[in-house]
């Protein structure tokens, strides 16, 4: 791809935002490297930026073996989270700002201090993250239908939405991350259940992940950042009239309940 | 391989649970798989299947095996609606079936052996319905262990009516359990997490509450049910509680893991070399 193609591609996937329709696979029109579909992604970072939204944090996706199996892949991707996508749980949520909306239960870690990779351990990982935070992602896909492989995820911002993070902060030495347990419930139902280990084995592989992935390409992870590691149970569709409680042992838990947004029922 | 005089035997009796029995015998015995019985003998109900199983365990005690528990089996509450079911299935557990720890996993004697990580409870006294609670039943409970069970159906590629895998004693084959326990007082079953890894990787995780909600309530629908069948879980009795994860297939030499948050961990290698 040429950069004047790398930029088409990027701004049709800034237009499915803008229309709320979706478009088909990136990948549909001829083959799209990885760093292609991350210079399609950072397309769309660049026009946020220029319209004044405010990079907080990153996503780390693809971090389960079974989402790795299912697109053939053998390693983890990013996308960027700006402020806006963090949202308020203790309202409902509007779910037409989505598309195809899921959500998945997943721990989020919050950086004391800034990792500029490569080369690092898990051992500054450790000393850099402040504390660690329970969290609802949605993921969401401006491709029609998640037809999605590889480099069509990186190049949708690897299929974020939005955050909905807990309240009860954890100092990461307060527990075993790998074997916290997190219980999904959609309307009173338990619809899926998991552990921290479904993150690569454990949660702060996900940091490391970023932080040594952003310094290949010269970038470092700020201070503050806000690191979603990735999910620790399958996504699940979400409808407007939902809610949904992800509980978490140690991190206490976090709801998000979506409305149509077309109105307000009697 | 497969017994030919039995066999005959068997299939020019009419059907009846004796025949159902025989079959199921031949198969493990014989490492073969069998298709549906229900398509073969449309008596085969509910009732009939735990008739069935009765027998067939009544054999393997005949044959010097001692009954050690039970073991709970489709405790998940979304194959439960599937099936249309409300309760987990029961199976019985034999001593023929126990693994002691570091005994192998004997793949050449099985079918088609998987794994599943599961809660086990340790009885401290006999719990008898009806009238069986959550709370009722962690009260008999004296300890909880981890476990990982060993399932190999005698059917098909796991491919069963109701009827079929309870006669079939749930798809019990083997079981290891780990001999340290935790008092379950205080403990939150909802929340204990368990990582199943094959060959040091995560394939899984789960908490307690993909059995039933809560393994103790799984605990307390089976003793519930048990009781209309005239049985009850009796103390000292090992409860396999049902796979927190899909069972995972394994070929000789591979190794499964399951790592708990507060129970430890327990692990099984699969005999032969990969």
């Amino acid at each position: 791809m040429d950069e004047s193609s790398i930029a088409r591609s990027g701004d049709r996937l800034l237009a499915a935002y803008d229309s709320g329709i979706p478009t088909t696979p990136i990948t549909a029109e001829g083959p799209v490297s990885l760093e292609e579909a991350y210079g399609i992604q950072l397309h769309q970072v660049d026009a946020w930026l220029a319209a004044g939204r405010r990079i907080a944090g990153f996503k780390v996706g693809l971090t389960s073996r079974a989402m790795q199996v299912q697109l053939g892949v053998d390693r983890p991707d990013f996308g960027h989270l700006f402020s806006d996508m963090i949202l308020d749980g203790s309202a409902p949520i509007d779910i037409g700002r989505f598309i195809s909306p899921r959500l998945e239960p997943e721990i989020s870690f919050v950086l004391k201090d800034e990792l500029a990779g490569p080369g690092l351990t898990l051992v500054d990982v450790i000393r850099a993250v402040d504390y660690a935070i329970a969290s609802v992602e949605l993921i969401d896909s401006r491709i029609a239908d998640w037809k999605i492989t590889l480099a069509d995820t990186i190049a949708d911002n690897a299929s974020s939405g939005g955050l909905v993070l807990g309240t009860k902060p954890l100092r990461i030495d307060a527990a075993d991350l790998g074997l916290i347990g997190c219980v999904l419930q959609k309307n009173g139902e338990v619809v899926a259940t998991g552990a921290g280990a479904a993150v690569l084995g454990h949660p702060l592989n996900a940091v490391l992940f970023l932080a040594n992935t952003l310094g290949s390409l010269g970038r470092s992870l700020p201070s503050g950042s806000v690191v979603m590691a990735g999910a620790l149970t399958a996504a699940v569709p979400i409808a407007p009239g939902d809610r949904f409680t992800a509980t978490f042992a140690h991190l206490g838990s976090v709801e998000a309940a979506f409305t149509s947004g077309t109105g307000v029922s009697a | 391989m497969s017994g030919g005089d039995v066999e005959t035997g068997a299939s020019t009796r009419a059907w009846g649970v004796e025949r159902v029995v025989d079959t199921l015998l031949e198969a493990e015995h014989g490492r073969h798989d069998i298709t549906r019985l229900t398509e073969e003998w449309d008596g085969l109900d509910l009732g009939a299947a735990y008739r069935a199983q009765r027998l067939l365990i009544a054999r393997k005690l005949a044959s010097g095996e001692s009954r050690v528990g039970v073991k709970l089996g489709l405790t998940s509450r979304a194959k439960q609606q599937r099936m249309g079911i409300t309760s987990p299935l029961t199976g019985v557990l034999t001593d023929g079936m126990a693994l002691t720890a570091g005994e192998p996993v004997p793949f050449g004697a099985l079918i088609h052996p998987r794994i599943e990580p599961e809660i086990v409870f340790v009885m401290r006294s006999r719990l008898a319905g009806p009238g069986v609670t959550a709370a009722t039943a962690l009260a008999a409970v004296g300890s909880v262990h981890a476990g990982l069970e060993v399932i190999d159906s005698r059917f098909r590629d796991f491919s069963f009516a109701m009827p079929d895998v309870v006669a079939d004693n749930a798809s019990s084959s083997r079981f290891t359990v780990s001999a340290t326990g935790v008092s379950a007082l205080g403990l939150d079953l909802v929340l204990e997490a368990c990582v199943l890894r094959k060959n040091g990787v995560v394939v899984d995780t789960a908490t307690g509450a993909a059995v039933q909600g809560n393994p103790l309530e799984a605990l307390a629908l089976a003793a519930n049910d048990l009781a209309s069948r005239g049985e009850a879980i009796e103390a000292g009795d090992l409860v396999l509680t049902g796979g927190l994860t899909d069972a995972v297939f394994v070929q000789p030499g591979d190794e499964v893991s399951a790592e708990f948050t507060s129970l430890g961990s327990v692990t099984l290698s699969v005999e032969g070399t990969s």
